[in-house]
């Protein structure tokens, strides 16, 4: 565990870099859970499939989603502390 | 065997596993054959749950341990897929797999909440929690909370929440059980609890998390396979292609055109409405507020964010938040697929046909009641009024709608049964892990030994456990609605603690102590009034509370919001409060900032605050 310790500024660039990530997933987290079920009346006019889209949106497509978004953040997240040298192994 | 090979163990986990995926597919050949060979149904439902319960037992006992690492964090062994599949079947639990894809049928668009609920909560774990709970890298939930916030009192605080939020998902989980096993080997329920009380004891009890982990893999792909294997026949007899997720498509626009001849107003697929069809503004409320609520939840349930210390790193931790959610997502996915092929099969082949030649499943549905059956204008036509089914009656009819023969139906209950363990199990070890190691250990009797501890910690597994099947045994289905409250017991109470901890310095431990009790109290005391109160509750709230009547009782929904969403109140005011008496009191100490500046960063020491060196 020979650790590369951080100055004062870097572990500050590093948290700075990984709170933006936070609030960008937050915001695309927020979106696919509230924002899109907001008109899924209005979405429910296309019809794709069979899949009236606001109803495949609360039955499939945000949990898709959630998916998605897990696996992109946390490799986004290790970029960053690759970036920093603080990546472990 | 397994043992033996021990650090092979880990080494050769996929070859292990496959060859139990093998040997669980031959063993349901081989009661196929026995059904087609004639043995009666009963013995093979019993044959179904010896032998899974056996593999679980061994399991168990393979994994026994002596040493605290592996009793409390499975020795921070378990790869990230791995803990991810455990993860799901900590999570999903009978409510997940028999009562969800009915709870689609029943309540069309709005009951989607528990679909967005039930899985965005790990947006949130993945994001804010589980890669730095990992990296502080102690044993519990409360853990966090006793280093983070210094002292015993959060540390007691959090331990509080975290029982009364596990202990009634834990005695759901032994009625679930109950009612699957009275249902499918014509136990009686008591029976069948204490029955269930067993299997979670030999999971757990000589291994801990290490034995839990690798009994809820098997478990997952128990359920999994159970699950998908019924829908996937119905949609390849229904519309030629064995892919229910994708075709139910086709169901529902069939579903559509019926609705549209029977005179049904508010179509399957139709956001936000009531029986007329008609968009009503509080039925949106309502559903966001639950979806909301479940989500918090998730990422504060402690027996699913105690799993993220299991994993080698901090990194391993972060993915395999990204497993645990694809893993529940092969389920959750499915489930709409379930809920509008049934729908599909009522309104096609029950209802406008004479009572006389309806399907075989609903004769043997009717007989246990969990579907019944009307003629009220003597008509000798089934009318929709006259038809009722249950939401349990939906994934377990399937393999019968889809004329398969009862080993699926066998395999399906095995399913329910493997869900409902797997949860009761994690549920279990939270609890006595948080009130061994945190009470006793770390309040009581800090000089205590490694085999006095654990020794403890079994004893207590087994009290709560019985505690658990009495409450479940006396009081059975009446208290099934507590299962909702668990989710907004622990975000009210724990929540706004984990998250600001790690992401505000300026929390301290006047602060999240405030919020701590602000919150719990705020939801605990919405959730008994509503639920046993509501008229006074009323008197109290004003006219826009209204009272709805359920389980015998005038339930408030107050300010229109159904009683089981009231996290919506106690988390924003756990939340306040925790800012604002952090505000004015003393910020944390330079100790307590570097100790959140070292679980920020994945790498380096943990920095405790008291100078304790971390466990490694």
């Amino acid at each position: 565990m020979a650790a590369k310790q951080l100055s004062l500024e870097e572990a500050k660039a590093h948290w700075a870099k990984t709170s933006t990530l936070m609030w960008i997933s937050m915001a695309i987290w927020f979106f696919l859970s509230f924002v899109v079920h907001i008109f899924a009346r209005e979405l429910n006019a296309i019809t794709i499939l069979g899949f009236p889209l606001g109803f495949w949106f609360v039955a499939q497509g945000s949990i898709t989603g959630y998916v998605i978004l897990c696996f992109w953040s946390s490799s986004a997240q290790n970029d960053i502390d690759r970036e920093f040298g603080v990546e472990e192994e | 065997m397994v043992m033996k090979m021990e650090g092979g163990f880990l080494n050769n986990l996929g070859r292990v596993y496959a060859i139990y995926t093998g040997c669980f597919v031959a063993f349901t050949i081989l009661i196929g054959i026995l059904e087609y060979a004639g043995v009666p149904n009963v013995y093979l439902g019993y044959m179904y749950v010896a032998g899974t319960l056996t593999v679980y037992a061994v399991i168990g006992f393979l994994s026994r341990t002596g040493q605290l690492t592996e009793y409390y964090v499975a020795g921070r062994s378990v790869p990230a897929f791995y803990n991810g599949m455990a993860t799901a079947s900590d999570w999903m639990s009978a409510a997940s797999f028999i009562g969800m894809a009915g709870s689609l049928y029943l309540g069309g668009f709005d009951s989607h909440a528990f679909i967005i609920g039930w899985t965005g909560g790990y947006v949130l774990v993945a994001v804010l929690m589980a890669p730095y709970l990992r990296k502080f890298g102690q044993y519990t939930v409360p853990d966090f909370f006793g280093a983070r916030y210094g002292g015993n009192a959060a540390r007691l605080m959090a331990v509080l929440v975290l029982v009364t939020a596990s202990f009634v998902y834990m005695v759901a989980q032994l009625v679930g059980v109950g009612i699957i096993a009275s249902r499918f080997l014509g136990l009686s329920f008591e029976i069948a609890v204490y029955a269930g009380l067993v299997g979670i004891l030999v999971c757990s009890m000589m291994g801990g998390m290490k034995a839990v982990t690798w009994t809820q893999v098997a478990q997952y792909i128990i359920l999994i396979v159970a699950y998908l294997i019924p829908v996937t026949i119905l949609s390849a007899e229904v519309t030629g292609v064995p892919i229910p997720q994708l075709m139910y498509g086709q169901a529902l626009e069939k579903v559509a055109a019926l609705e549209k001849s029977l005179g049904i107003l508010n179509a399957h697929a139709n956001p936000f409405s009531n029986a007329r069809g008609e968009y009503e503004f509080m039925r949106m409320v309502n559903f966001f507020a639950l979806a909301f609520c479940l989500m918090v939840g998730t990422a504060s349930l402690p027996h699913i964010l105690m799993r993220y210390f299991t994993t080698p790193t901090v990194r391993e931790a972060r993915s395999s938040v990204g497993w645990s959610i694809f893993f529940i997502y092969l389920l959750y996915f499915t489930a709409p697929a379930y809920a509008v092929f049934a729908k599909l099969e009522v309104y096609q082949n029950v209802i406008g046909q004479p009572i006389a030649s309806l399907p075989a499943w609903v004769a043997e549905w009717t007989k246990i009641g969990l579907v019944t059956l009307r003629d009220a204008n003597s008509d000798g036509i089934v009318q929709l009024a006259e038809f009722r089914i249950q939401q349990d009656a939906i994934v377990l009819a399937t393999p019968e709608i889809a004329g398969l023969p009862y080993v699926i139906a066998g395999l399906v209950a095995a399913g329910g049964l493997a869900a409902a363990l797997s949860t009761a199990d994690g549920l279990l070890l939270a609890m006595s892990n948080a009130m061994s190691h945190d009470v006793y250990y770390k309040i009581i009797d800090p000089k205590a030994e490694t085999a006095k501890r654990m020794m403890i910690s079994r004893v207590l597994l087994v009290i709560l456990a019985l505690l658990g099947a009495w409450v479940a045994g006396s009081l059975g289905a009446d208290i099934l609605f507590l299962v909702a409250w668990a989710f907004s017991i622990a975000a009210s109470g724990l929540f706004a603690g984990l998250v600001l901890g790690v992401w505000w310095k300026g929390t301290n431990k006047p602060g999240v102590l405030a919020g701590m009790i602000a919150g719990f109290a705020v939801c605990m005391f919405m959730l008994i009034s509503s639920e046993f109160y509501g008229p006074w509750l009323k008197g109290l709230l004003g006219d826009s509370t209204n009272l709805v009547a359920a389980r015998g009782r005038q339930v408030a929904w107050p300010f229109g919001l159904n009683s089981i969403s009231v996290g919506i109140f106690g988390i924003p005011v756990a939340f306040l409060v925790t800012v604002v008496v952090s505000k004015l009191t003393t910020p944390p100490p330079q100790e307590m900032q570097d100790f959140i500046d070292s679980i920020r960063i994945p790498t380096g020491a943990v920095k405790l605050a008291d100078g304790e060196a971390p466990p490694h």
